[in-house]
């Protein structure tokens, strides 16, 4: 291994770790983001030739803070900065001293607490946090979202730019702010997952490289939010979900149903941790969502799904989380507990929601429940116009075969 | 984001014989805890002896079992860790604080191998 590999390694560690530290004593992400940058390339100088110290990690954040206080004492505003600059000035611990866990924790909550803020549009959430917390580069995120660096790069300059200028406060909320704030945190993760694991365009229908960097980030927030029960419930949810990435798409990449799984090809040991992080998730619309993921992994047949429980759940996240996409996920799990009569009602109500109207998965639910009445021909022309409406070319291929077989 | 199973080896015939400095224990703790925050460990354990072991070869067309402990291998896995990290360089610096942490007079050492995804 190269020298310049075990710096960039170190660096990878302790990007986030030293941004969130910087974005402290200078109150802005996308300057101490440029100061976190400012010391790796000093670390790629000294350390090929004098060796990697001992605490690297130290170094680098001792090395970047000095340098975010001179950058504060150079800014013309220097009397009342140097009042705000004057605690941070004490915290810098010497380079062999390691900080305070607990601080560094403090750090990376106010950090994609900051990247996540509602002030920003819901890509821009996702790329900063990406970027800042997940470390990643402006050429992953692109290559993840199947768009070109430079949107990327301009929408995370955007984004800096626009936190600045709101004069967005580097600060976990507490009181009646917190919740809304800590769903913000949690649902740019999940949509994160979600992009990677059902992926919205283009040919792939899964980028499990998107669903790890989720999942990292979920595990990162579970174990820093240890009392917040809903972080425990994204982390198990995502846990269940990833553990059947590989079974999902067949040997051509073409998508593979639940119930024609090979349940062998399930993660076991993600199963595991989901379940373990569902021991310690609450009732809120994650929590649920996970039960329900759970309920999936635990079945070892697809018979043995408990159906009757999985509709209770959705039953549960429907009064929760009311949307149409809930409700339609309910009436798949009563046509599974109770038969297709009894869902076909509840997805008929749902055909006048305007907010379905270009949703596949729709006419997809709707033409199983009434191949499964023996209505073929009804069934033909709703996996037909499921196929018409989907972006994904791996499930157009899926449900114009089920047409077909008709 | 690759895998990798870490084995750390140690000699049980050169094992240190009193109990663990309690400060080592607690750079441990503080090590794993970090490790866990940074959302990169899965699964950690340490081992049983090798006493407590049994191996099983299948040659021949025979199975034939032997009960530890394995005396006439040098160095023996004496714990494991799973992770998940962006790449094999990541993977390495984790375990070289690991090790790090242990005593001086000490000789462990550790094998970093990424895991086949199928």
């Amino acid at each position: 291994m190269s020298a310049a590999q075990a710096v960039e390694a170190v660096f990878r560690i302790e990007s986030a770790r030293i941004i969130a530290g910087v974005a402290r004593v200078v109150r802005d992400v996308g300057i101490a983001e440029e100061i976190a940058q400012d010391a790796l390339v000093a670390a790629l100088e000294q350390w090929p030739q004098a060796g990697v110290p001992d605490r690297p990690g130290a170094w680098l954040m001792t090395t970047a803070k000095h340098r975010a206080i001179d950058l504060v004492r150079r800014r013309e505003t220097y009397a009342r900065k140097l009042a705000e600059v004057g605690r941070s000035l004490e915290d810098v611990p010497p380079p062999d001293e390691p900080a305070d866990p607990e601080d560094i924790d403090d750090d990376l909550l106010r950090l994609i607490f900051t990247s996540c803020h509602p002030v920003l549009a819901t890509e821009a959430r996702i790329a900063l946090t990406l970027r800042l917390m997940g470390g990643l580069t402006t050429q992953e995120i692109a290559r993840a979202f199947l768009t070109s660096e430079a949107t990327v790069a301009q929408r995370i300059v955007r984004a800096k730019r626009a936190l600045a200028k709101a004069g967005v406060p580097f600060e976990v909320p507490y009181g009646a702010e917190r919740e809304a704030r800590l769903s913000s945190v949690l649902e740019v993760i999940y949509l994160v997952f979600n992009e990677g694991y059902a992926a919205t365009a283009g040919d792939d229908l899964v980028r499990p490289a998107l669903c790890e960097d989720a999942l990292r980030l979920a595990r990162v927030l579970a174990a820093l939010m240890p009392e917040e029960p809903e972080a425990h419930g994204l982390a198990a949810l995502l846990e269940f979900q990833a553990s059947r990435i590989a079974a999902r798409t067949g040997p051509d990449g073409e998508p593979v149903l639940l119930a024609d799984q090979n349940r062998a090809r399930w993660n076991r040991m993600l199963i595991h941790r989901g379940a373990r992080a569902l021991g310690r998730a609450g009732n809120g619309p994650y929590s649920v969502q996970a039960a329900i993921a759970g309920c999936h992994a635990a079945a070892v047949r697809y018979e043995d799904t408990d159906w009757p429980r999985i509709a209770a759940l959705y039953g549960r996240l429907v009064q929760l989380v009311p949307s149409p996409v809930v409700e339609l996920n309910r009436a798949v799990a009563v046509s599974m507990a109770e038969g297709p009569e009894a869902a076909l009602p509840l997805v008929d109500a749902l055909a006048r929601e305007p907010a379905l109207r270009a949703y596949h998965l729709l006419p997809s639910v709707r033409g199983d429940l009434l191949e499964r009445l023996g209505r073929t021909g009804e069934a033909r022309a709703e996996f037909e116009r499921a196929a018409s409406l989907t972006h994904n070319a791996q499930e157009r291929t899926l449900l114009l075969g089920r047409a077909a077989r008709l | 984001m690759p895998r990798f199973l870490t084995m750390i080896r140690i000699d049980e015939q050169d094992l240190p014989s009193d109990e663990f400095p309690p400060e080592f224990e607690q750079r441990m703790g503080a090590l794993l805890e970090e490790i866990t925050k940074a959302g990169v460990m899965l699964d950690t354990a340490g081992l049983l002896p090798t006493s407590a072991g049994t191996r099983l070869s299948w040659s021949g067309g025979k199975i034939s079992y032997t009960d530890g402990p394995f005396t006439e291998t040098k160095e023996v896995v004496g714990g494991y860790s799973l992770t998940q990290c962006k790449d094999k360089a990541e993977a390495i610096e984790w375990t070289r604080r690991f090790l790090e942490i242990h005593p001086v007079e000490w000789k462990v050492s550790a094998e970093v191998r990424e895991i086949q995804e199928m």
